[in-house]
């Protein structure tokens, strides 16, 4: 509990950190917001003076910081001019689709991943080895958009497999009782099982797109760290002792080959939350990546800081996760096992 | 012996390496009766532990049986597939290995280890077999076996690992047991403790066992029977009293001239100074056979110590929030020490006594809590490690570490090794000064010239060990500070090592500080002994006089542990 708190309190300088940077970020962007918010170019320079002052752009730069501080404290993150909804609103409104994209395309990448590793690091330098290899350098190698607009041309265009590539449901379908935010359990809970096919089918080339790119880091670090672990004298006491494969496999090398595949569990996620722009976009995916992206174009400065104070969050709480995880799975740390 | 349990029969196993197929076992055969323990005894490389893989069936991949057999129980080993090798592993025979720690699984409680094995081949209720784990643990002496069932490895001692390591080989009640160096890296008075476990364990129940060794004085004592490996091949097959009384292969005799245990004096250690091939650039100087006496230690002391102390923070993760409630572990209480130009002065003690701490205090590489260290009279206690490096008193004082080969820079070839302490604290010189002072020091400690380009991967255990000499040696210390420079060295390699480092001090008169664990080195080496427990000194004197003599119950229980080999005096007369 003592180590949970010392953690979280860690937390505050980082997030202070965030909202600094996120601010001065945001004020070096170029264009001036008051002019493009006048919504008129013949908008003349009282119109703009009057506008400046209304989104407060017209004090110093450090009062506007005070200000904004101060709306944070309250829980506020301030007003998007483009929707004309609270930041917070919209946020909570579109982060379960991103949520819901990035957890299926990470559950996605794991269960390939870390089974073709584990698979690889048992028969080095056979098929599946070249496999794993292989998968992994495209994984690496293809950008977001391409493989994206790839799988779309192919599944979509081509084959007409996959449904049309805008966002998570159909336009003309009755969205479920909005419960969790996601479509895959909202549809569950309200016992839609068509809606549940159609949401899926939605998410699939989307998540494969972001699993393809999650994927090569995972394989290459769970074949690294299980050969690694297979050559250890424990591996060698196990076999002397005659256990059974599986058991010597799974119990005894995958067990103690997870740390730094969690590690790197770790930053495949945080990756993740940043690939997430580029995949939205491609598939008219209704999240905060594509909000904040239209935002940022738009020079519309709230709901950007809030974005990026909303990823680093996420960023540090999966960090702390991982570091939780670490002492359930190694008891040297000496958290849980007294 | 009317029955055999395990019966080789012309074993011959060959490595796939980058440079060929290399033989490394070349016809092996031994025989090993019920209830019979057999010692394998060989240095490095001689083959002793691919025998025991072999039979195992756990042989690395690069690894190839290319003939033979062995025989157990009407089966040959080497024929039968992985499959049928598991049923028997673990069940009918076992293997203990070396390094007690790392060959445990690290994060999983060793009690579940040891039921994983039981569960494998005797399946059975969790509870039947939980208190299998405990009998097995109790029948080893483990104290409060069911909380040491739920321990980790790492929360557990190197002896108290290694008779878990024994517990799990024996669970399943195999009628062969291996053991592969089981004590090697433990303390003597550990491994006195685990070997006898040991013995009785395999007596009790009858066990054939195996015992894999680099020590001849262990295996004496321990087994009823030796064979000794030389290069893949065994040289020697004989019960223990024949072995001894009338060693009958060179190899054998040269073996037992090397163990330190085995002699009275330096003088009589094998080998007698081998001659150094003839350098192509500098003609060599005839190694000069070692000065009978010692330069009489006299004069003012090189170094003085008094009252020397040092502690650690002993944090337990658990509590490192709470700052003020850690514990100061005293590594070194109150120490006074002298040392004269010429001497050599021995610090033994057990892993953990502070003797390393208190040669590194003394080498100026930590900073001690309280006391003084004076050299030639003059306080260096005061000059912060990082400053002291760069003084010019820093040359008087040089260190020789304990692994020669992690003590070296992979990337500076020979060359660059013992000339990187000359540029840092010599006056700057030229380049044939430097390659004359290098070369020098290395004809000094018997190192062939045309060693000076080869990097240290390229080099044997021995040479490295010599590469480590010379280093210290090149700037012309007045103390060489050596924390156990021979002790992963094999016996005859670390013998000429001894013999090398007396030369020197007879020859240069420089004084010696010689950490180790092991009495017997240092009473052929020292002149006085000084033995630490617990961080403090507890008996010091001249060697014979704490060898023979020793005052001190802890240095008694320390020579009481030692393996003995049999009739030392017909063994030691060439």
């Amino acid at each position: 509990m003592a180590f949970l708190l010392r953690r979280l309190a860690g937390v505050v300088p980082t997030l202070f950190g965030v909202v600094v940077a996120a601010f001065v970020l945001t004020r070096l962007l170029p264009g001036d917001p008051a002019v493009f918010f006048a919504n008129s170019v013949t908008a003349d320079a009282a119109t703009i003076a009057a506008v400046r002052q209304k989104l407060g752009l017209d004090l110093p730069l450090w009062q506007q910081f005070l200000v904004y501080a101060g709306q944070l404290l309250r829980g506020d993150l301030g007003q998007s001019v483009g929707t004309g909804q609270p930041v917070a609103t919209d946020l909570l409104r579109l982060l379960p689709a991103s949520a819901e994209l990035t957890l299926v395309a990470f559950a996605l990448a794991i269960l390939v991943a870390v089974p073709l590793g584990v698979a690889a690091a048992l028969r080095p330098g056979s098929v599946i080895d070249h496999a794993c290899r292989l998968l992994s350098t495209a994984g690496v190698s293809l950008p977001t958009f391409v493989s994206g607009l790839l799988l779309i041309y192919i599944f979509y265009y081509q084959l007409g497999t996959a449904p049309e590539p805008i966002g998570r449901i159909d336009p003309f379908a009755i969205p479920p009782p909005g419960i969790t935010g996601f479509l895959l359990i909202d549809t569950l809970l309200a016992g839609d099982t068509e809606g549940f096919a159609a949401a899926a089918r939605q998410i699939v080339l989307p998540a494969v797109t972001m699993a393809l790119f999650a994927l090569a880091p995972l394989a290459r670090m769970t074949r690294a760290s299980m050969l690694g672990v297979l050559g250890s004298e424990f591996i060698r006491t196990a076999r002397a002792n005659g256990l059974r494969r599986r058991k010597i496999i799974v119990s005894y090398a995958l067990r103690n080959a997870l740390l730094p595949i969690v590690t790197t569990l770790g930053m495949v996620f945080s990756n993740m939350l940043g690939a997430n722009v580029l995949v939205e976009r491609v598939f008219a995916w209704p999240g905060i990546g594509s909000y904040a992206l239209d935002s940022l174009i738009s020079l519309d400065y709230a709901p950007v800081q809030g974005f990026m104070l909303l990823m680093a969050t996420i960023f540090v709480l999966v960090n702390l996760v991982i570091d939780l995880l670490y002492a359930v799975i190694d008891p040297r740390t000496g958290l849980f096992h007294a | 012996m009317s029955e055999t349990l395990l019966s080789v029969r012309d074993l011959s196993v060959e490595f796939r390496t980058r440079h060929g197929i290399v033989p490394v076992l070349r016809g092996i055969s031994f025989d090993l009766a019920p209830g019979e323990m057999l010692g394998i005894v060989g240095e490095s490389g001689s083959g002793k532990s691919v025998t025991a893989y072999s039979v195992m069936g756990l042989l690395e991949a690069s690894a190839r049986v290319t003939g033979g057999q062995a025989l157990f129980g009407g089966r040959d080993l080497l024929r039968l597939g992985q499959g049928a090798l598991n049923q028997l592993r673990g069940a009918e025979m076992s293997i203990v290995f070396q390094n007690p720690r790392t060959a445990l699984n690290p994060i999983r409680p060793v009690g579940a280890q040891i039921a994983d094995v039981i569960a494998r081949h005797d399946p059975a209720p969790a509870a039947i077999i939980e208190a299998r784990v405990l009998e097995a643990l109790r029948q080893m002496r483990i104290a409060e076996p069911e909380r040491r069932a739920s321990a980790y490895p790492f929360e557990l001692s190197g002896g108290m690992c290694q008779r878990i390591g024994i517990a799990m080989a024996l669970a399943c009640s195999p009628k062969l047991l291996i053991a592969d160096e089981p004590t090697t890296g433990l303390d003597v008075t550990t491994q006195a403790a685990v070997m006898d476990l040991f013995r009785d364990a395999v007596r009790a129940r009858g066990v054939g066992s195996v015992l894999i060794t680099h020590d001849l004085a262990l295996a004496s004592e321990y087994c009823d029977r030796i064979v000794v490996m030389q290069t893949g091949q065994v040289v020697e097959d004989a019960p223990v009293a024949a072995l001894f009384a009338r060693p009958r292969h060179a190899y054998t005799r040269k073996l037992l001239r090397s163990t330190p245990s085995s002699v009275d004096s330096i003088e009589a250690l094998a080998p007698d100074e081998e001659p150094v091939a003839p350098s192509a650039t500098l003609p060599f100087p005839a190694p000069a056979p070692l000065p009978t006496q010692a330069p009489a230690p006299g004069g003012p002391p090189v170094l003085e110590v008094r009252g020397l102390c040092k502690s650690y923070v002993h944090s337990r993760s658990r509590a490192f929030w709470r700052r003020r409630e850690v514990a100061r572990l005293q590594a070194v209480a109150d120490v006074d020490l002298v040392i004269h130009p010429g001497e050599a002065v021995g610090l033994v003690g057990e892993s953990g006594c502070g003797k390393s701490t208190l040669s590194r205090m003394i080498s100026r590489l930590i900073q001690p809590d309280a006391g003084e260290v004076l050299l030639d009279g003059a306080p260096i206690h005061g000059i912060a490690p990082g400053r002291f490096a760069r003084l010019p008193q820093r040359r008087q004082i040089q260190m020789v570490f304990q692994d020669p080969t992690e003590s070296l820079n992979p990337r500076f070839s020979v060359f660059d090794a013992i000339a990187d302490p000359v540029t840092q604290l010599l006056p700057r010189q030229g380049a044939a000064a430097l390659r004359a002072r290098v070369e020098q020091a290395a004809l000094q400690v018997g190192l062939p010239l045309e060693l000076l380009n080869r990097y240290p991967h390229q080099l044997s255990g021995g040479q490295k060990a010599r590469v480590g000499i010379a280093r210290a040696m090149a700037v012309e210390p007045r103390l060489l500070v050596l924390d156990e420079p021979t002790s992963a060295l094999d016996v005859s390699v670390q013998a000429v090592v001894l013999k090398l480092l007396t030369r020197l001090r007879r020859q240069q008169g420089v004084a010696q500080l010689f950490v180790s664990h092991d009495l017997n080195v240092v009473r052929l080496l020292c002149d006085r002994i000084l033995v630490m427990h617990k961080g403090r000194v507890v008996e010091s004197g001249p060697a014979e006089q704490v060898f023979n003599r020793p005052a001190h119950a802890y240095t008694r229980s320390l020579l009481a542990a030692i393996p003995r080999l049999p009739q030392l005096q017909e063994a030691a007369t060439p």
